[in-house]
């Protein structure tokens, strides 16, 4: 017990907020490095390790089919945000055009980051490739253009300034699980670090 | 490169507060001493948990503002609608008993073997982890030319200024005053911008190694002034709290 210390704030549905979290109505902003900056002529976005890769530029991808869709983000800093309004690719489309066995992705951004997680986890209309936040085009800090969304695991999972997907046969960590973030990171069993 | 990869799990610890220090009027730093600490590396957080008497809990982040090799302390900045800050530097006094679970985080650290030079970019409390990075410094007696560039809107905010204010070989301070300076000030009025950071960044051709913290619009333009000036991405690491857009 911490002497003194009283709930500030109000209570929060703990049906919408996972355990340890907090509900903040901004949109801070976490990255390692600089915010890179890639020409859409020069962007692609490319699945490899199945059969055959398989690479998008920015007008191919684009004209693919989007969705618009509202959903709860919870960022392993602790932040949760609510009803946030996307635009994007599903995850669906995009690795629909691609035959593969591979159970694992690690998907690599500008800039270097990596993340991991399963393909299951990236299909059944539960991931998207996102490039308008809020009805405007994705801004830089927030990932722009197009970031990794995948709400139902820890917002470091959805990559910012994502360029592809690799698929694997193993599950390898990314940055942050290299650095003892869980490889999972399920914020309804908070495993925001290995061994959750 | 060293990786502070966790093996086991990572469990929370009971931290009774030790020695409180006030800063400045809104920034405290607390020792919080645990039996078990494991210890930490320069640019490392750790986590937070306070329980209140009906069994409410809020966790918090917080950088770690020690050396490695010193006891455990973090350096608050209040944050007048915040919950844990305002309890943190208000209220918290020794013998308090919260709990702590860490070291977090490998990336934004700083170890001699990186070498340097070191070019330390802070706004606000963004000095935090960077302080722990100047202490380990000296004490490990390490010669690494330093440049702290310090970002405060007024030199009352300015957080461990008696430290700071201590010459120490190899270690340049620069402040930037934003918002209001004392009669007879020299040094930079304005916000950090990429005039600003020509004149006191490490030329690139030095291959100076960066840190920035502090939040959003300051390390926003910073990395990407730096990266302007020639600094290759990977050589700076970046801590950003706080939201975008104003």
């Amino acid at each position: 017990m911490t002497r003194g210390f009283h709930r500030k704030r109000q209570e929060v549905d703990p049906s919408r907020v996972p355990p340890g979290q907090y509900v903040t109505g901004d949109f801070p902003v976490l990255a390692t490095g600089p915010t890179p900056r890639t020409a859409l002529p020069r962007w692609t976005f490319s699945i490899t390790g199945g059969q055959q890769p398989k690479s998008w530029t920015w007008e191919e991808f684009r004209a693919l089919p989007a969705e618009t869709l509202t959903t709860d983000i919870h960022c392993v800093t602790r932040w949760s945000k609510l009803d946030t309004k996307w635009r994007g690719v599903s995850l669906d489309v995009l690795l629909g055009a691609v035959e593969y066995d591979a159970k694992y992705v690690l998907a690599f951004c500008d800039g270097g980051y990596t993340t991991n997680m399963p393909v299951a986890d990236l299909t059944g209309g539960r991931a998207w490739v996102a490039f308008d936040y809020g009805d405007r085009p994705l801004a830089p800090e927030h990932g722009g253009p197009a970031r990794l969304l995948v709400p139902h695991l820890y917002f470091w999972k959805s990559a910012k300034w994502v360029r592809g997907l690799r698929l694997r046969d193993t599950d390898e960590p990314g940055f942050w699980e290299n650095y003892g973030y869980h490889m999972y990171g399920d914020p309804w069993r908070e495993q925001r670090y290995a061994g959750d | 490169m060293a990786r502070t990869a966790v093996r086991g799990r990572l469990s929370w610890q009971t931290a009774t507060v030790g020695a409180v220090v006030d800063q400045t009027p809104t920034a405290r730093t607390l020792r919080l001493d645990v039996a078990d600490w494991p210890g930490h590396r320069a640019g490392q957080h750790v986590d937070i948990r306070l329980t209140a008497e009906d069994g409410y809990q809020a966790e918090r982040a917080y950088s770690i503002a020690s050396a490695p090799g010193e006891p455990l302390a973090i350096t608050v900045e209040r944050l007048d609608d915040g919950e844990v800050s305002p309890y943190l530097t208000q209220e918290a006094r020794a013998g308090d008993l919260c709990e702590v679970r860490g070291p977090i985080g490998g990336y934004f650290v700083w170890e001699p073997a990186f070498g340097g030079p070191l070019l330390l970019a802070a706004g606000g409390s963004g000095i935090v982890p960077l302080r722990a990075i100047l202490r380990y410094r000296d004490l490990i007696g390490s010669s690494v030319p330093v440049r702290l560039l310090y970002s405060v809107r007024r030199l009352e905010d300015v957080i461990y200024r008696d430290e700071l204010s201590v010459h120490v070989e190899g270690v340049e301070v620069i402040y930037a005053l934003t918002r209001s300076q004392p009669a007879g000030w020299t040094g930079y009025a304005r916000r950090v911008d990429e005039a600003l950071l020509a004149e006191v960044a490490w030329p690139a051709a030095d291959k100076p190694l960066a840190y920035v913290c502090g939040p959003t619009s300051f390390v926003e333009a910073v990395a990407t002034g730096l990266v302007g000036l020639g600094y290759p991405p990977v050589r700076v690491r970046t801590e950003r709290f706080g939201a975008t857009g104003q």
